[in-house]
Formats: C-alpha cells, sequence, structure tokens
C-alpha cells in the first residue's frame, strides 16, 4: 500500500477516535454545544432589540445575525478542546505510541484536527438547524447553508491547528485549557456579536483587523445576504492564513518535541 | 445550654473554620488556581460592555451607562462559578477519596457543607472585587457604600446557592465528568435574567422566563446602587429570592452528603 494511503488510513482513524471521544466525553461536548447554544439563546433574547439601532445592518431578526457568531465560538471552542484532549494523549504517553509506529507523524496531527474539521461541520449544521427551527432564515438557500458550513468546518481545522500547536509545544493539558478565557476575549474583539460600526473602542478599531471578524463575516454572508462573494472569499483568505500559520507553529512543535522529547 | 451542647457547637465552628482555611490555602498554595475564577467573568464584562454598549440608545433603557447596568451581573456569574467550582471541586475530593475521611470524623455532615459553602462565599468576594475595579476603570458608576454593601451580600448568597447546587450535583454523581452540568446552571440561571437589558426591551421566551426566574430580583436588588438610589422595595424581593433558593438547593446538597457512603 502507498504511504499516502496509508496515512489516509491513519488521518480517519484518528479524527473518527476524536470525534468519539469529544462525544463520549461531556466536559469536551458542553463547550461546543451547550455553552454557544446558551449564550445564543440568552444574547438573542436579551439584546435582540439591538436590530432597531440606527446603523444596525438590515437583517430579518438578530438570532439570524447572532448564528454566525455562534458558530464561530463554537468552532473555535471545537479547536480548543481538540488541543486539550491532544494534549492528554501527550500526558498519558498514548501520543508516544503512535509517534514510534511506522507512520507519518504529521498524520497523528492531522488525524486529529480531521476530527476537529468533523466537529465544526457538526455544530454548523447544529446552529443553522437551531436557527431555522426558531425562525431564522438562510438567505444563501441551500447553497449558502453549504457554503457557510464549508467555512466553519475549514475554520475550525485551522484554529484546532494552534490549539494542536500549544498541545505539542507544552504536553500539558491545562496549559491548553488556559487557552480558554482568551478564545473570549479575540471573539469579543471581533465582529461574531455586533456590527463593527456600532461597537465601541477600542473593541471597535480592534475588530476591523482581527482575522476572525474577516471568518465570521463570510459565514454570516450566506445566511443574512445571500451569496455574493466578497466576504466569503475574504474569509476563505483569513480561514488559509490561519491555517498556513497554525501549520508552521505545529510543525516547529512537533520538530522540538521530537527533538527534545518533551 | 448545656456545657456539652456548648462544645458541640465550638467544635462545629472549629470545622467550618478548618474548611474554610483549607480553601484558603488553596488558594494561597496555588495562585494561579484564582486566574480563570476572576479572568471569565472580567473578560465576559469588558467584552460584552465593548459589544452591546450602544444598547444604551435604545428608548426604555434606564441608564446611558452600560457598564453600569452590566457590573452587577458579571460579579453575580463571578460569584456563580465560584460556586460551581466547590462543586467540582468537591468531585475532585470524592474521586479521590478525600471526602470519605471527612465522612468518618465526628463532624455532622451539615457541618461539612456549611465549610465548603461558606468558603465559597467569602472566596467569591475575589472575581467580585477585581470585576469591580475594572468597572470602575472603565466607568461604571460609583454605587455608594450601601449599594457596594448590598452587592458584595448578594454576591456571597449567589455564590452559596451555586455551591450548594454544584455540591448537591458532585454528591449525585461523584464525578468531575458533571461540571458542565454545574457551570451550564449556573450561567442559566443568572443570565436568564435581566442580564442584558431592562424586562421590557426583551424579547420572547426569554422575557417570560425573566419574569419568573428568581435572580432576576437578585440582579435588580445588586444594580440598584450602579443605577440610582436604593430603597428597601428593591432589596427585600432580592433577599426573599435568594433564601428560598438557597433553601432548596441546600436541602438537595444535604440529601446528597446524607446518602453519601450508605
Amino acid at each position: 500500500m502507498s504511504r499516502l494511503a496509508t496515512d489516509l488510513r491513519v488521518v480517519k482513524a484518528l479524527g473518527m477516535r476524536s470525534v468519539r471521544q469529544t462525544f463520549r466525553r461531556p466536559q469536551l461536548m458542553a463547550p461546543i454545544v451547550v455553552f454557544p447554544s446558551l449564550l445564543l439563546a440568552i444574547q438573542t433574547g436579551g439584546a435582540g432589540g439591538a436590530v432597531n439601532l440606527p446603523g444596525f445592518p438590515p437583517v430579518q431578526s438578530f438570532l439570524q445575525f447572532m448564528l454566525a457568531g455562534a458558530m464561530m465560538q463554537s468552532l473555535m471552542l471545537a479547536g480548543n478542546s481538540g488541543g486539550i484532549a491532544l494534549a492528554v494523549d501527550i500526558e498519558m504517553g498514548f501520543t508516544d505510541r503512535l509517534f514510534a509506529a511506522p507512520i507519518s507523524r504529521f498524520a497523528v496531527v492531522l488525524g486529529r484536527l480531521a476530527g476537529t474539521a468533523v466537529l465544526g461541520l457538526a455544530a454548523a449544521l447544529w446552529f443553522l438547524a437551531v436557527g431555522l427551527l426558531f425562525g431564522a432564515e438562510i438567505e444563501g438557500g441551500v447553497p449558502g447553508a453549504l457554503v457557510a458550513i464549508a467555512l466553519c468546518s475549514a475554520a475550525a481545522m485551522a484554529i484546532g491547528g494552534i490549539g494542536a500547536a500549544i498541545a505539542l509545544r507544552t504536553g500539558k493539558s491545562s496549559i491548553v485549557q488556559g487557552m480558554f478565557p482568551l478564545i473570549f476575549v479575540v471573539l469579543f474583539l471581533s465582529t461574531a456579536f455586533f456590527p463593527q460600526g456600532l461597537m465601541v473602542e477600542p473593541a471597535k478599531t480592534i475588530a476591523e483587523y482581527n482575522p476572525l471578524s474577516f471568518v465570521v463575516g463570510g459565514i454570516r454572508e450566506p445566511i443574512v445576504e445571500g451569496l455574493n462573494g466578497t466576504d466569503v472569499l475574504e474569509a476563505a483568505l483569513a480561514i488559509a492564513g490561519i491555517g498556513l500559520i497554525s501549520l508552521l507553529m505545529s510543525a516547529r512543535a512537533l520538530r522540538h518535541r521530537m527533538r527534545t522529547g518533551g | 445550654m448545656s456545657a456539652a451542647a456548648t462544645m458541640g457547637w465550638r467544635a462545629n465552628l472549629a470545622t467550618i473554620a478548618a474548611l474554610v482555611s483549607r480553601a484558603k490555602n488553596e488558594l494561597v498554595r496555588v495562585p494561579g488556581a484564582v486566574i480563570p475564577g476572576v479572568l471569565a467573568p472580567t473578560i465576559f464584562f469588558l467584552g460584552l460592555n465593548g459589544v452591546f454598549a450602544n444598547l444604551t440608545q435604545l428608548t426604555g433603557f434606564t441608564t446611558d451607562s452600560y457598564a453600569s447596568f452590566l457590573v452587577p451581573v458579571s460579579i453575580l456569574q463571578g460569584a456563580g462559578f465560584t460556586g460551581a467550582a466547590t462543586g467540582v471541586n468537591l468531585a475532585r475530593d470524592i474521586e479521590q477519596g478525600w471526602l470519605d475521611r471527612l465522612l468518618a470524623s465526628p463532624a455532622p455532615r451539615w457541618v461539612l457543607l456549611t465549610g465548603m459553602v461558606a468558603s465559597a462565599s467569602l472566596r467569591a468576594f475575589i472575581p467580585a472585587t477585581a470585576v469591580l475595579l475594572v468597572a470602575f476603570a472603565v466607568g461604571a458608576h460609583w454605587p455608594g457604600i450601601d449599594g457596594l454593601l448590598i452587592a458584595y451580600a448578594m454576591v456571597a448568597a449567589t455564590a452559596a446557592v451555586a455551591a450548594c447546587y454544584a455540591s448537591g450535583l458532585a454528591l449525585h454523581y461523584k464525578s468531575q465528568s458533571a461540571a458542565p452540568l454545574m457551570q451550564a446552571g449556573v450561567l442559566a440561571l443568572i443570565l436568564g435574567t435581566t442580564a442584558y437589558a431592562p424586562l421590557e426591551l426583551m424579547e420572547g421566551w426569554l422575557q417570560d422566563i425573566a419574569r419568573v426566574n428568581p435572580m432576576t430580583q437578585v440582579v435588580d436588588a445588586a444594580r440598584q446602587g450602579f443605577l440610582g438610589g436604593i430603597t428597601w422595595a428593591e432589596i427585600w424581593p432580592g433577599v426573599l429570592a435568594l433564601a428560598a433558593m438557597l433553601a432548596v438547593v441546600a436541602a438537595f446538597a444535604l440529601r446528597g452528603m446524607r446518602r453519601m457512603g450508605k
């Protein structure tokens, strides 16, 4: 069997293990589904009047606007959960056993990220279903929904790479878990929850340049406007940039781990 | 009171003091452990203030300072998380067999529970103070000494409610896996109120929930000093709501405590 086919089998097996692990452990599942759903419900009901503010972009409802933010929050937490799980594997020696096997070391990391991508996809499906159930319309129709799902999945993988790099570099689940508050910092400093023009300084200026704003804009566009391409393209570029950075970070952390053993 | 009864009370108070001291030692020996509990409500406060500050432009909003409107919710959220952490710590003690040793002591079980809950109430002052300092720095109104004392009293009692609820769950599930249930329950209770906007500006089902959620009375009582004058008419519903919630969750936790080891 060719090397590539073997690597793909490894990625598939480890990706499935990662997804099963998340669904079996409430500690990993809750941040991905329960907390973002809870915050979506509370923010939509509590701050729903925001759509009446002068300058708020035309949307069908605040729920429709907030769906992209909830997806973004969920996929970022999925990336963090993936990093925690990888660090736990390192702590327990499971990763060392995989590294000792005759398989590509990068396939081991990619397997974890494939699992994160599946969780990002599941999160997108979940929030689209919740949105439709509570009356939000998807302006871009089925193609728009598919674009939003694809962007969520790719973004989960790219952002999950950063969690994986930290796990590989430190080998400590507590340190990856410590990134949890930072996720909310970068989320609040993006347009995930509110239009940039209506935010207050300094969040307003930071949100303008935050790459996550571009990602969330691309996920939001097919939901609130329909497909016209600009925001989706910017999101794809932002995801590619984040992915490239996380790839370099992971490769470097992996090399360091192989060289020093920890 | 007989000499034996006096000695019994002294022993109970000494046990409670020892358990509070144990919680204090955890903070002194691992100062980093306090950081997540402080960071989470602070980040939420700053983030939500940066994002939703312009909601005050909506007709019917009771203040022009969103920081003042939000800060009572953030300190209560910090208290809730501190209480939930008490439940997680208790689950850890159960898993490690430490609680079994406590139960083998002659101390009554309600005394052991009181010690844990009291330490949560005291510990909740740390995130509350941190959030208040940040809030004043970004322009929240000074509530006056009386308003501040009322807010701190609400914080201590809310932490006690959350600690009893989370301890009850810890005693039921006997596993740290129940942590998301503890945190999500507390988050839903505190944010399912007038957390983001006055009742009149809320929408749909959340408005109905906030109307009947006893925690709304607590938020209103803690908030009054930050938004204007303090009246007994606004305080007593909050006190009554806290007393009722505490009675219910304390009975739940005590039931779990009595069943342990039987």
